[in-house]
């Protein structure tokens, strides 16, 4: 049994028709069990003429008739049988469980008893017709829909009876939600409450929590055991220093990225997320992007690689292709300790609201990037909004945590790899040179490195190989810039940047404290904030945006974009006198 | 008269869709001609609008609404 996408219709118009009219046309399939939304079946039923079309025995299962019972709609069985000429079950719940057991009893013998109805077979012949009659090809697809709705309203008149007409608890929740002025300040409401349990409430104790367990007894437990082990110096410190540190602290992110894709996935389950699309399409459209794009964008301050993969889901070529080269400039999860450490270490008094000017650094970036590249590139190219608005429903919590870790995973693969990968890599180069094993980190490959790219920032008040270090290691991974920050400044333990104000003292004491103002750690924030994706990222825009050229140009720009404004921040912010 | 026109709480019946690159999906999502259109509350700012087709509610833009003829029948 093959489980296939969710699609009203098999016409390549989204990838998940694609994989569904692929697989079609490469399979011989026994029966294909079509299961149909009653509430909804005139949008289903279309799925249904297709397969039929194609000669393909279908098995229909009337799903979701509670929800078709809530609206006031009765769905006759028997008749809709007769009709298609195919056989129809009912079955409850979301998924469909129990298809397997639908599966034996409606086996490949009992199919073959039953045959397309008169009208099906007249339709059939119809669209054959049509398709032979030597017309354009715009013009056979269209008289084929048409001739499909004729056979569906015929279909729907037989089958369902309206009982009585029910206003929907939607519409009276759409009023407020999606209709009224109020609309865009009840989604703030939200989103801020989506934040607070991120970050606050379930992510950040259970962030301190994996920390601890990671600085400690994990930490202790691996020395402990590579002592008794007897291996060399070397191998401890990479394995301690390097792989362990590393991905403990990228670890500590996954479940604040969890949580946030779980709230997400929840809201999208809810059918409020097609809500949020639908209230911001006027603001998006006017930066150059889609009402659409604001559940990428929204993914994108957990972590930019599901955020880009999520732009997928959007119309246009243009869309798509803005959405996926704005998002790196928001906030992720991964840039969060970077804003939080240095705000706390230079702006104590005001920790919080400047990393929250980062936040909004990033989005005024993402916009204006958005612009531009509308403005440009993408002149030519239109952006579009179609939009089915769902009933509202509770979500099925198998599904959200499903679509959860979909959009997680990934997250969690990067940790055990590239994370993994890179933490020894930049272990070994603050820790060698040409000549072996050094002591100085001042004389290891990363000072050279950091060094060589440091006088690019020589106008940027951050012109020193530490920070030339931190912002290689951070294309790498952006969890990197601040843990490379704490190795080259000798600062002792874990680094704990969700606890930043704490550990921000020991920075300070460090050399750290005297290697930046003020206005030249604002100035490498700005930088952090915006500059050259991580290449993770960078991999998924190759893959999304469907080229190499694509990559390079995500790249070059945002370091580009990076480098310009964040010299313009420390210039200006000099001839203002800070 | 064309959807962009509409006001809330009529209902249309589609006529004919101009050419344009959405006239094949708009199709595909149901709205044939003869179709039965109510017009839905908008967003805020009165675009996207909404429309309610064959018994789910589509929203689309204004513009792609001029696309598409409807004759007012209530």
């Amino acid at each position: 049994m093959v489980d296939l996408p969710g699609t009203y219709s098999v016409s390549a118009r989204s990838p998940e028709e694609a994989i569904v009219m692929d697989f079609l046309k490469n399979n011989k399939m026994d029966v294909v069990v079509d299961v149909l939304d009653s509430s909804n079946l005139e949008r289903n039923l279309i799925l249904t003429l297709q397969l039929l079309e194609e000669g393909i025995p279908l098995l229909i299962d009337l799903n979701m008739q509670d929800e078709a019972k809530k609206r006031g709609l009765t769905l006759n069985k028997a008749k809709l049988s007769e009709v298609l000429g195919m056989p129809v079950v009912e079955t409850v719940g979301r998924r469909s469980d129990g298809v397997k057991t639908l599966l034996s009893v409606f086996t490949t013998e009992v199919m073959e008893k039953y045959q397309p109805s008169d009208m099906i077979k007249a339709h059939i012949e119809n669209v054959n017709s049509i398709r032979n009659s030597g017309k354009s090809d715009e013009e056979i697809e269209e008289a084929i829909i048409d001739a499909r709705y004729a056979v569906i309203n015929n279909i729907v008149t037989e089958v369902v009876t309206l009982n009585r007409t029910v206003v929907s608890v939607s519409e009276t929740l759409d009023k407020y939600l999606a209709n009224g002025i109020l609309a865009p300040f009840l989604f703030l409401a939200i989103l801020y409450i989506v934040f607070y349990i991120t970050f606050e409430w379930v992510g950040q104790p259970i962030a301190d929590f994996i920390d601890e367990l990671v600085s400690g007894p994990i930490t202790e437990g691996a020395t402990a055991f590579l002592e008794g082990a007897g291996v060399s110096e070397w191998l401890k410190a990479m394995i301690v220093d390097g792989a362990i540190a590393g991905v403990g602290a990228v670890l500590t992110f996954v479940p604040l990225i969890f949580i946030l894709f779980f709230c997400l996935s929840f809201l999208d389950g809810t059918g409020y997320m097609a809500r949020v699309a639908f209230i911001t399409d006027p603001f998006m459209r006017r930066v150059g992007l889609t009402g659409k794009g604001i559940m990428p964008m929204m993914m994108a301050f957990g972590c930019a690689v599901p955020a880009i993969m999520g732009a997928r889901a959007l119309d246009s070529e243009k869309d798509r292709l803005t959405a996926i080269l704005v998002t790196p400039f928001l906030t992720c999860g991964a840039k969060l300790p970077i804003m939080a450490l240095f705000a706390a270490m230079f702006f104590p008094d005001n920790a919080a609201n400047v990393v929250f000017l980062m936040y909004i650094i990033g989005v005024v970036a993402a916009i204006f990037a958005a612009k531009f590249l509308g403005a440009t590139i993408m002149k030519d190219k239109g952006s579009t909004f179609l939009l089915e608005l769902p009933p509202y429903r509770l979500p099925d919590i198998k599904t959200v945590l499903l679509e959860t870790w979909d959009k997680g995973k990934g997250y969690l693969i990067k940790a055990g790899t590239i994370i993994f990968v890179a933490s020894v890599f930049i272990w070994f180069l603050s820790n060698y040179n040409m000549s072996g094993m050094t002591e100085e980190m001042s004389e290891s490959f990363l000072a050279t490195l950091g060094g060589a790219i440091a006088p690019l920032f020589y106008f940027h008040g951050f012109s020193t190989w530490e920070a030339g270090a931190a912002a290689i290691s951070g294309i790498l991974a952006k969890e990197s810039v601040v843990s490379t920050m704490g190795v080259l400044y000798g600062v002792a333990g874990e680094i704990d940047a969700e606890a930043a104000a704490e550990e921000a003292s020991m920075f300070l004491n460090s050399g750290m404290g005297a290697a930046f103002t003020s206005l030249s750690a604002f100035a490498f924030m700005v930088f952090s904030q915006l500059y050259t994706p991580c290449v993770t990222a960078l991999g998924t825009i190759k893959k999304e945006a469907g080229g190499f050229k694509w990559m390079i140009f995500a790249a070059v720009y945002t370091f580009f974009l990076a480098w310009v404004v964040s010299l313009l921040v420390y210039q200006i912010g000099r001839l203002l006198g800070f | 008269m064309t959807l962009k026109e509409a006001k809330v709480g009529d209902t249309f019946i589609v006529e004919s869709i101009e050419p344009f690159e959405l006239k094949g999906r708009l199709m595909t999502m149901g709205l044939t001609k003869g179709t039965k259109v109510e017009v839905m509350p908008s967003a805020p700012f009165g675009d996207p609008m909404a429309i309610k087709i064959r018994s789910y509610k589509l929203a689309l833009r204004r513009d792609d609404a001029e696309k598409i003829i409807v004759e007012k029948v209530g």
